[in-house]
Protein backbone atom coordinates (compact mmCIF):
# COMPACT_ATOMS: atom_id res chain seq x y z
CA UNK A 1 0.00 0.00 0.00
CA UNK A 2 2.99 2.31 0.46
CA UNK A 3 3.44 3.02 -3.23
CA UNK A 4 -0.26 3.83 -3.53
CA UNK A 5 -0.05 6.51 -0.85
CA UNK A 6 3.18 7.87 -2.35
CA UNK A 7 1.46 8.17 -5.72
CA UNK A 8 -1.56 9.84 -4.15
CA UNK A 9 0.67 12.41 -2.45
CA UNK A 10 2.46 12.96 -5.77
CA UNK A 11 -0.86 13.53 -7.52
CA UNK A 12 -2.09 15.94 -4.86
CA UNK A 13 1.17 17.90 -5.05
CA UNK A 14 0.98 18.02 -8.86
CA UNK A 15 -2.63 19.17 -8.72
CA UNK A 16 -1.75 21.99 -6.33
CA UNK A 17 1.13 22.99 -8.60
CA UNK A 18 -1.19 22.95 -11.60
CA UNK A 19 -3.56 25.33 -9.90
CA UNK A 20 -1.02 27.66 -8.36
CA UNK A 21 1.76 28.02 -10.92
CA UNK A 22 1.87 31.14 -13.05
CA UNK A 23 3.22 29.63 -16.28
CA UNK A 24 0.39 28.04 -18.27
CA UNK A 25 2.59 25.45 -20.02
CA UNK A 26 3.98 24.23 -16.69
CA UNK A 27 0.43 24.05 -15.42
CA UNK A 28 -0.61 21.83 -18.34
CA UNK A 29 2.38 19.57 -17.75
CA UNK A 30 1.44 19.29 -14.08
CA UNK A 31 -2.07 18.22 -15.13
CA UNK A 32 -0.44 15.58 -17.31
CA UNK A 33 1.56 14.39 -14.31
CA UNK A 34 -1.67 13.97 -12.34
CA UNK A 35 -3.12 11.83 -15.12
CA UNK A 36 0.03 9.74 -15.39
CA UNK A 37 0.00 9.13 -11.64
CA UNK A 38 -3.65 8.10 -11.85
CA UNK A 39 -2.78 5.65 -14.61
CA UNK A 40 -0.08 4.03 -12.46
CA UNK A 41 -2.50 3.93 -9.52
CA UNK A 42 -4.96 1.98 -11.67
CA UNK A 43 -2.15 -0.37 -12.63
CA UNK A 44 -1.25 -0.96 -8.97
CA UNK A 45 -4.92 -1.59 -8.14
CA UNK A 46 -4.92 -4.29 -10.86
CA UNK A 47 -7.17 -2.52 -13.33
CA UNK A 48 -5.12 -2.60 -16.56
CA UNK A 49 -8.13 -1.74 -18.74
CA UNK A 50 -8.61 1.52 -16.92
CA UNK A 51 -4.88 2.18 -16.87
CA UNK A 52 -4.62 1.93 -20.66
CA UNK A 53 -7.68 4.08 -21.22
CA UNK A 54 -6.58 6.69 -18.70
CA UNK A 55 -3.09 6.87 -20.20
CA UNK A 56 -4.19 7.36 -23.81
CA UNK A 57 -6.98 9.80 -23.02
CA UNK A 58 -4.60 11.81 -20.84
CA UNK A 59 -2.07 11.90 -23.68
CA UNK A 60 -4.70 13.22 -26.07
CA UNK A 61 -5.87 15.85 -23.61
CA UNK A 62 -2.32 17.02 -22.89
CA UNK A 63 -1.54 17.26 -26.60
CA UNK A 64 -4.64 19.39 -27.21
CA UNK A 65 -3.95 21.58 -24.17
CA UNK A 66 -0.30 22.11 -25.10
CA UNK A 67 -1.27 23.12 -28.62
CA UNK A 68 -3.87 25.47 -27.21
CA UNK A 69 -1.35 27.03 -24.80
CA UNK A 70 1.58 27.36 -27.20
CA UNK A 71 -0.48 29.24 -29.77
CA UNK A 72 -1.54 31.85 -27.23
CA UNK A 73 0.13 35.18 -26.92
CA UNK A 74 -0.05 35.36 -23.14
CA UNK A 75 1.48 32.29 -21.56
CA UNK A 76 1.29 33.34 -17.95
CA UNK A 77 -1.60 33.96 -15.66
CA UNK A 78 -1.74 36.72 -13.14
CA UNK A 79 -4.63 35.46 -11.06
CA UNK A 80 -4.04 35.62 -7.35
CA UNK A 81 -6.32 34.39 -4.64
CA UNK A 82 -7.51 36.81 -2.01
CA UNK A 83 -7.75 36.00 1.66
CA UNK A 84 -11.56 35.73 1.58
CA UNK A 85 -11.48 33.30 -1.35
CA UNK A 86 -9.22 30.90 0.53
CA UNK A 87 -11.35 31.15 3.69
CA UNK A 88 -14.56 30.54 1.72
CA UNK A 89 -12.99 27.54 -0.02
CA UNK A 90 -11.88 26.03 3.28
CA UNK A 91 -15.33 26.56 4.80
CA UNK A 92 -17.02 24.85 1.87
CA UNK A 93 -14.62 21.90 2.03
CA UNK A 94 -15.31 21.63 5.77
CA UNK A 95 -19.09 21.66 5.25
CA UNK A 96 -18.78 19.07 2.49
CA UNK A 97 -16.66 16.77 4.65
CA UNK A 98 -19.05 17.19 7.59
CA UNK A 99 -22.05 16.06 5.59
CA UNK A 100 -20.24 13.38 3.60
CA UNK A 101 -18.66 11.84 6.69
CA UNK A 102 -21.57 9.45 7.52
CA UNK A 103 -21.68 8.22 3.94
CA UNK A 104 -17.92 7.59 3.90
CA UNK A 105 -18.17 5.59 7.13
CA UNK A 106 -20.73 3.29 5.54
CA UNK A 107 -18.40 2.33 2.69
CA UNK A 108 -17.07 -1.23 2.79
CA UNK A 109 -13.37 -1.72 3.41
CA UNK A 110 -11.02 -1.16 0.53
CA UNK A 111 -11.46 -4.02 -1.95
CA UNK A 112 -12.55 -6.48 0.68
CA UNK A 113 -16.10 -7.74 0.29
CA UNK A 114 -17.54 -8.26 -3.13
CA UNK A 115 -20.98 -6.90 -3.82
CA UNK A 116 -23.59 -9.46 -4.71
CA UNK A 117 -23.99 -8.41 -8.34
CA UNK A 118 -20.23 -8.18 -8.90
CA UNK A 119 -19.74 -11.62 -7.40
CA UNK A 120 -22.37 -13.00 -9.73
CA UNK A 121 -20.69 -11.39 -12.73
CA UNK A 122 -17.35 -12.91 -11.78
CA UNK A 123 -18.86 -16.34 -11.34
CA UNK A 124 -20.95 -16.59 -14.49
CA UNK A 125 -19.29 -13.98 -16.69
CA UNK A 126 -17.05 -16.18 -18.76
CA UNK A 127 -19.56 -18.99 -19.12
CA UNK A 128 -22.36 -16.69 -20.21
CA UNK A 129 -20.52 -14.41 -22.60
CA UNK A 130 -17.48 -16.42 -23.63
CA UNK A 131 -15.18 -13.43 -23.16
CA UNK A 132 -12.10 -14.15 -21.11
CA UNK A 133 -11.65 -10.45 -20.34
CA UNK A 134 -14.25 -9.95 -17.66
CA UNK A 135 -14.30 -6.18 -18.07
CA UNK A 136 -15.30 -6.53 -21.72
CA UNK A 137 -18.02 -8.99 -20.80
CA UNK A 138 -19.44 -6.52 -18.28
CA UNK A 139 -19.29 -3.34 -20.33
CA UNK A 140 -20.39 -4.90 -23.61
CA UNK A 141 -22.81 -7.57 -22.46
CA UNK A 142 -24.19 -7.23 -18.95
CA UNK A 143 -24.03 -3.45 -18.90
CA UNK A 144 -24.04 -2.72 -22.63
CA UNK A 145 -26.86 -0.26 -22.19
CA UNK A 146 -24.55 1.99 -20.15
CA UNK A 147 -21.94 1.74 -22.88
CA UNK A 148 -24.54 2.86 -25.40
CA UNK A 149 -25.23 5.89 -23.24
CA UNK A 150 -21.52 6.66 -22.97
CA UNK A 151 -21.16 6.37 -26.75
CA UNK A 152 -24.08 8.77 -27.14
CA UNK A 153 -22.38 11.24 -24.79
CA UNK A 154 -19.21 11.14 -26.89
CA UNK A 155 -21.21 11.51 -30.10
CA UNK A 156 -22.98 14.55 -28.71
CA UNK A 157 -19.67 16.02 -27.56
CA UNK A 158 -18.15 15.66 -31.04
CA UNK A 159 -21.20 17.23 -32.66
CA UNK A 160 -21.06 20.07 -30.15
CA UNK A 161 -17.38 20.76 -30.81
CA UNK A 162 -17.84 20.70 -34.56
CA UNK A 163 -20.83 23.03 -34.40
CA UNK A 164 -19.27 25.52 -31.97
CA UNK A 165 -15.89 25.69 -33.65
CA UNK A 166 -17.13 25.91 -37.20
CA UNK A 167 -15.96 29.29 -38.34
CA UNK A 168 -18.21 29.78 -41.32
CA UNK A 169 -21.70 28.49 -41.51
CA UNK A 170 -23.27 27.11 -44.61
CA UNK A 171 -22.38 29.30 -47.56
CA UNK A 172 -25.05 30.93 -49.57
CA UNK A 173 -24.76 30.69 -53.32
CA UNK A 174 -23.74 34.26 -54.01
CA UNK A 175 -21.62 34.61 -50.88
CA UNK A 176 -17.86 34.50 -51.16
CA UNK A 177 -16.03 33.62 -48.00
CA UNK A 178 -12.38 34.47 -47.73
CA UNK A 179 -10.41 31.35 -46.97
CA UNK A 180 -7.24 32.25 -45.08
CA UNK A 181 -5.86 28.79 -44.51
CA UNK B 1 5.72 12.08 -46.75
CA UNK B 2 8.69 13.85 -48.16
CA UNK B 3 11.48 15.57 -46.34
CA UNK B 4 11.38 18.76 -48.36
CA UNK B 5 8.01 19.56 -46.86
CA UNK B 6 8.86 22.52 -44.72
CA UNK B 7 5.78 22.24 -42.54
CA UNK B 8 5.80 20.29 -39.35
CA UNK B 9 8.67 19.52 -37.05
CA UNK B 10 12.38 18.81 -37.65
CA UNK B 11 13.95 15.99 -39.63
CA UNK B 12 14.61 13.94 -36.50
CA UNK B 13 10.96 13.96 -35.48
CA UNK B 14 9.86 13.14 -39.01
CA UNK B 15 12.20 10.16 -39.28
CA UNK B 16 11.13 8.75 -35.93
CA UNK B 17 7.49 9.32 -36.81
CA UNK B 18 7.86 7.46 -40.08
CA UNK B 19 9.22 4.47 -38.17
CA UNK B 20 6.73 4.47 -35.31
CA UNK B 21 3.40 5.61 -36.69
CA UNK B 22 2.61 2.29 -38.33
CA UNK B 23 3.46 0.41 -35.18
CA UNK B 24 1.17 2.63 -33.12
CA UNK B 25 -1.67 2.09 -35.58
CA UNK B 26 -1.13 -1.68 -35.54
CA UNK B 27 -1.03 -1.67 -31.74
CA UNK B 28 -4.36 0.15 -31.66
CA UNK B 29 -5.91 -2.38 -34.02
CA UNK B 30 -4.49 -5.21 -31.88
CA UNK B 31 -5.98 -3.69 -28.73
CA UNK B 32 -9.37 -3.43 -30.42
CA UNK B 33 -9.41 -6.94 -31.87
CA UNK B 34 -8.22 -8.58 -28.65
CA UNK B 35 -10.49 -6.48 -26.45
CA UNK B 36 -12.43 -9.52 -25.26
CA UNK B 37 -9.28 -11.50 -24.43
CA UNK B 38 -6.78 -9.06 -22.95
CA UNK B 39 -7.03 -5.67 -21.24
CA UNK B 40 -8.01 -2.88 -23.55
CA UNK B 41 -11.06 -2.75 -25.71
CA UNK B 42 -12.83 -0.50 -28.13
CA UNK B 43 -12.40 2.77 -26.29
CA UNK B 44 -8.67 2.51 -25.57
CA UNK B 45 -7.91 1.05 -28.99
CA UNK B 46 -9.91 3.73 -30.73
CA UNK B 47 -8.03 6.45 -28.91
CA UNK B 48 -4.70 4.84 -29.84
CA UNK B 49 -5.74 4.74 -33.51
CA UNK B 50 -6.72 8.40 -33.31
CA UNK B 51 -3.40 9.19 -31.62
CA UNK B 52 -1.46 7.59 -34.48
CA UNK B 53 -3.08 9.98 -36.95
CA UNK B 54 -2.58 12.89 -34.55
CA UNK B 55 1.08 11.88 -34.30
CA UNK B 56 1.28 12.09 -38.08
CA UNK B 57 -0.39 15.49 -38.05
CA UNK B 58 1.89 16.89 -35.37
CA UNK B 59 5.06 15.74 -37.09
CA UNK B 60 4.29 16.41 -40.75
CA UNK B 61 1.79 19.23 -40.56
CA UNK B 62 -1.91 19.05 -41.13
CA UNK B 63 -1.88 18.57 -44.90
CA UNK B 64 -0.21 15.14 -44.84
CA UNK B 65 -2.58 13.78 -42.23
CA UNK B 66 -5.66 15.29 -43.81
CA UNK B 67 -4.68 13.70 -47.12
CA UNK B 68 -5.00 10.32 -45.41
CA UNK B 69 -8.12 10.99 -43.35
CA UNK B 70 -10.01 14.17 -44.00
CA UNK B 71 -12.56 15.62 -41.67
CA UNK B 72 -15.69 14.47 -43.57
CA UNK B 73 -14.29 10.92 -43.65
CA UNK B 74 -13.71 11.06 -39.89
CA UNK B 75 -17.26 12.23 -39.33
CA UNK B 76 -18.51 9.49 -41.65
CA UNK B 77 -16.61 6.80 -39.75
CA UNK B 78 -17.91 8.11 -36.46
CA UNK B 79 -21.49 7.88 -37.70
CA UNK B 80 -20.83 4.41 -39.10
CA UNK B 81 -19.55 3.29 -35.71
CA UNK B 82 -22.57 4.67 -33.90
CA UNK B 83 -25.03 3.08 -36.32
CA UNK B 84 -23.14 -0.23 -36.21
CA UNK B 85 -23.23 -0.33 -32.41
CA UNK B 86 -26.91 0.54 -32.30
CA UNK B 87 -27.80 -1.99 -34.98
CA UNK B 88 -25.93 -4.76 -33.14
CA UNK B 89 -28.05 -3.85 -30.13
CA UNK B 90 -31.26 -3.80 -32.16
CA UNK B 91 -30.59 -7.13 -33.88
CA UNK B 92 -30.78 -8.60 -30.40
CA UNK B 93 -34.53 -8.07 -30.58
CA UNK B 94 -34.67 -10.95 -33.07
CA UNK B 95 -33.80 -13.35 -30.30
CA UNK B 96 -35.61 -11.60 -27.49
CA UNK B 97 -34.21 -8.46 -25.97
CA UNK B 98 -31.96 -5.44 -26.41
CA UNK B 99 -28.25 -6.29 -26.60
CA UNK B 100 -28.83 -10.01 -26.78
CA UNK B 101 -25.58 -11.85 -27.43
CA UNK B 102 -27.00 -13.70 -30.41
CA UNK B 103 -23.86 -15.14 -31.99
CA UNK B 104 -22.39 -18.45 -30.87
CA UNK B 105 -20.09 -17.93 -27.88
CA UNK B 106 -17.30 -20.22 -29.09
CA UNK B 107 -14.42 -21.35 -26.93
CA UNK B 108 -12.96 -18.97 -24.42
CA UNK B 109 -9.46 -17.56 -25.04
CA UNK B 110 -9.89 -17.90 -28.80
CA UNK B 111 -9.89 -14.87 -31.07
CA UNK B 112 -13.27 -15.70 -32.57
CA UNK B 113 -15.32 -16.08 -29.43
CA UNK B 114 -17.63 -14.14 -27.14
CA UNK B 115 -20.39 -13.54 -29.71
CA UNK B 116 -21.14 -9.90 -30.33
CA UNK B 117 -18.50 -8.45 -28.01
CA UNK B 118 -15.71 -8.18 -30.64
CA UNK B 119 -18.17 -6.58 -33.08
CA UNK B 120 -19.20 -4.05 -30.44
CA UNK B 121 -15.53 -3.35 -29.76
CA UNK B 122 -14.89 -2.64 -33.44
CA UNK B 123 -17.94 -0.36 -33.64
CA UNK B 124 -16.89 1.57 -30.54
CA UNK B 125 -13.34 1.91 -31.83
CA UNK B 126 -14.64 3.44 -35.08
CA UNK B 127 -16.75 5.83 -33.09
CA UNK B 128 -14.17 6.87 -30.53
CA UNK B 129 -11.18 7.04 -32.87
CA UNK B 130 -12.93 8.97 -35.61
CA UNK B 131 -14.72 11.20 -33.13
CA UNK B 132 -11.60 12.24 -31.23
CA UNK B 133 -9.67 12.71 -34.47
CA UNK B 134 -12.50 14.91 -35.75
CA UNK B 135 -12.33 17.01 -32.59
CA UNK B 136 -8.56 17.40 -32.98
CA UNK B 137 -8.88 18.31 -36.66
CA UNK B 138 -11.55 20.87 -35.82
CA UNK B 139 -9.32 22.42 -33.15
CA UNK B 140 -6.31 22.53 -35.50
CA UNK B 141 -8.11 23.83 -38.58
CA UNK B 142 -9.92 26.49 -36.65
CA UNK B 143 -6.71 27.66 -34.97
CA UNK B 144 -7.72 27.57 -31.37
CA UNK B 145 -6.51 30.44 -29.25
CA UNK B 146 -5.25 32.59 -32.12
CA UNK B 147 -8.14 34.95 -32.44
CA UNK B 148 -5.76 37.81 -33.17
CA UNK B 149 -4.66 36.26 -36.46
CA UNK B 150 -8.08 36.04 -37.99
Amino acid sequence: MFELYALLLFMIAAAIIAVQIKDLLSSVIAVGAVGLGLSVVFLILKAPDLAITQLVVELLCVIILIRAVVKRETTTTEDTYGFLTVIAGLIFVGVFLFFVHPALKELPNFGEPLMRVAKNFIEVGQAKTGASNLVASVILDFRAYDTLGEATVLFTAVIGVLVVLRRTGRKRKDEVIKDDE
Amino acid sequence: MTNNNTKGMTLIVKTITRLTVGLILLYGIYIVLHGHLTPGGGFAGGVIIALSFIHLMLAFGKDVALKKVSEPIASLFESIGAVLFLSIALIGFVGGYFFLNFIDKGTAFKLFSAGTIPLCNIAISFKVGAGLFAIFVALVLLKIGSKGEE
